[in-house]
């Protein structure tokens, strides 16, 4: 379990002190894979690296399964980061190493025996799929094949918690997809909980239980991905949920006002809704955008109807009516 | 001045001293710029590692003062000429060696002179190193001295080859001076064949087998620069 107390960092730069995370809170459980998504300056590296303390917080608290990570000392602190290990956008393997050398790095710096480390770097070679490889160096390995060194580096020290920063932002969309399915697969098989930074709505789609939107330094949203996906409340989470929001910039807003339905379940797209307007109230809705989108295992949907402005009350009447419905007048200010 | 460069008694000389000195000298010349080099390297290593691991946000700061009083001893070193740094360390040398003169002696002033050229240039290698690469030993677990010994010097390990070959190639230079403090060596058979006895066949001799030494070191440490390098097998 990862708990992350008002947690707030400010650095001092030549123009004076940028504020990069506000009071964040958020807590992890164990077996999670926990995403924290936000566009770049929003604060997640520096949240990330506060979790293993690469970057001491300003003020707040980092406990990681019981432990204060802000009062250990500089030993304790090295023996608990062998349990947060880390993977990393640019892979950073040690370069001058091939990578059997690299995945026993860790264990050294354990003082794990070579012939032990070996034959662990070697099962942990198997386990990211690449066996053939313990010879070569990493200049030698594609990208996704670095990233599978790196994780197979950070699982040498049996971690409880796997850090990945940006971990497919420098992989092709298969690339990104193939090390996805690998990390959700370590985290099935050995129950490690993995927190993930990502600027890729995608990444938290796909495999994600739980998610934070981070924006500006501060947790707009978070819980379980379906929940905040499916009614996003914040602007940052409608910003990723409805990106661009261009839809709502489409149709006369003089003569229709704007409404967003966020469709929580599946079933509901029994109902025929713009039927049932039209024919049953006269309604002439005017259908601007509507999509469908699979968040972890789940199916959402969302439409934006333009509704004459005359007509508003009676179609506001009848659409709220749902349970599973979500209804918003947008304005043009969204 | 060069009239009876090729005349038969010029030659003859020449015969004789690549018969008798000159091999004893290329042996003085590269003992001397050899060993100058590492014992520079002892020095001058550990040194570059503190520049740039004692830095503020380095993996072992050091006080601000004692960091800059490492500077400025290595910039003071730097400015003084070596033909006078030669005469500088007389005392060093005679508590060193216990004379300040002979091929022995002439590398404690080549010592002095090239740690902190040494340093310096281990500093630039050291700075290379992809500070994500160190911040990945962190998140690790590493101790300051396991990203030291670990990291920084084995990943700039092609960069300090390569260094280190200026700097051999620079001490082997400075060596050749060292003929005028009684140092043996290529240099002083220059200097007393040409410029005291005005025997220029034999100085130039001496020259151009400097040349090849120089050139032997160069083309030795570039190949094992290139081949220790595992970045560039792709």
């Amino acid at each position: 379990m990862i708990e992350i107390k008002h947690l707030s960092k400010t650095f001092d730069t030549a123009a004076g002190q940028v504020a990069a995370l506000q009071d964040v809170s958020l807590s992890i459980n164990d077996g999670d894979i926990y995403g924290i998504i936000g566009m770049s300056g929003a604060g997640k590296s520096t949240l990330v690296r506060c979790i293993n303390m690469l970057e001491r917080p300003t003020e707040g608290q980092v406990i990681v399964n019981g432990q204060n990570l802000g009062t250990l000392t500089p030993a304790q602190l090295r023996a608990a980061r062998r349990d947060i290990t880390m993977i990393f956008q640019q892979f950073n393997l040690l370069m001058q190493r091939n990578c059997l050398q690299n995945v026993c790095f860790p264990m050294e710096l354990a003082g794990v025996k070579k012939a032990e480390a070996q034959k662990r770097a070697i099962e942990l070679l198997e386990l990211v799929g690449l066996p053939d490889k313990a010879k070569a160096y990493p200049a030698q390995l594609s990208g996704g094949q670095q990233q599978r060194v790196a994780i197979a580096r950070a699982l040498a020290t049996d971690p409880k918690v796997l850090l990945c920063d940006e971990a497919t932002s420098a992989l092709d969309p298969t690339t990104t997809h193939q090390i996805l399915s690998l990390i959700k697969e370590i985290n099935k098989k050995l129950g490690i909980t993995v927190v993930i930074i990502t600027h890729q709505m995608s990444v938290v789609k796909e495999i994600c239980s739980h998610v934070a939107i981070l924006d500006g330094g501060v947790v707009a949203e978070s819980g379980l991905v379906s929940t905040v996906f499916s009614a996003p409340k914040s602007a940052a989470a409608r910003r990723l949920v409805f990106p661009g929001a261009v839809d709502e910039k489409i149709s006369d807003p003089l003569q229709e006002q704007r409404v967003r339905l966020v469709f929580r379940d599946s079933k509901i797209t029994g109902v025929p809704l713009v039927a049932r307007l039209a024919s049953e109230h006269g309604i002439m809705a005017n259908v601007i955008s509507a999509s469908t989108q699979a968040i972890s295992e789940e199916v959402y949907g969302s439409m934006l109807l333009g509704i004459p402005k005359g007509q508003l009350t009676e179609a506001r009447e009848f659409l709220s009516a749902f349970p599973n419905i979500q209804y918003e007048e947008v304005g043009e200010h969204v | 001045m060069y009239k009876n460069i090729f005349s038969p008694e010029s030659i003859a000389e020449a015969v004789e001293a690549l018969q008798t000195g000159i091999p004893f000298a290329i042996w003085e010349t590269f003992y001397v710029t050899v060993v100058a080099t590492l014992l520079a390297l002892v020095l001058g290593l550990p040194l570059g590692v503190l520049l740039v691991a004692g830095e503020k946000n380095g993996v072992l700061p050091l006080p601000a003062w004692l960091l800059s009083v490492l500077n400025t001893v290595i910039n003071l070193l730097r400015s003084i000429p070596f033909l006078i740094l030669m005469i500088m360390v007389f005392p060093l040398s005679r508590l060193l060696i216990g004379t300040t003169v002979g091929t022995t002696a002439t590398i404690v002033p080549l010592v002095v002179a090239a740690f902190p050229f040494i340093a310096r240039l281990v500093e630039g290698s050291l700075r290379e190193v992809d500070p994500n690469i160190i911040e990945a030993a962190q998140s690790m677990g590493a101790t300051p001295l396991q990203i030291i010994c670990k990291v920084m010097i084995p990943e700039s390990v092609p960069g300090l080859i390569s260094n280190v070959t200026i700097a051999l190639t620079t001490i082997l230079g400075y060596s050749a001076m060292s003929g005028i403090i009684g140092g043996g060596g290529l240099g002083k058979i220059a200097i007393d064949y040409g410029y005291y006895r005005y025997k220029y066949l034999v100085m130039y001799i001496a020259v151009i087998l400097l040349i090849i030494l120089v050139q032997v070191f160069q083309s030795v440490g570039t190949k094992l620069s290139v081949k220790s390098d595992k970045r560039l097998k792709g």
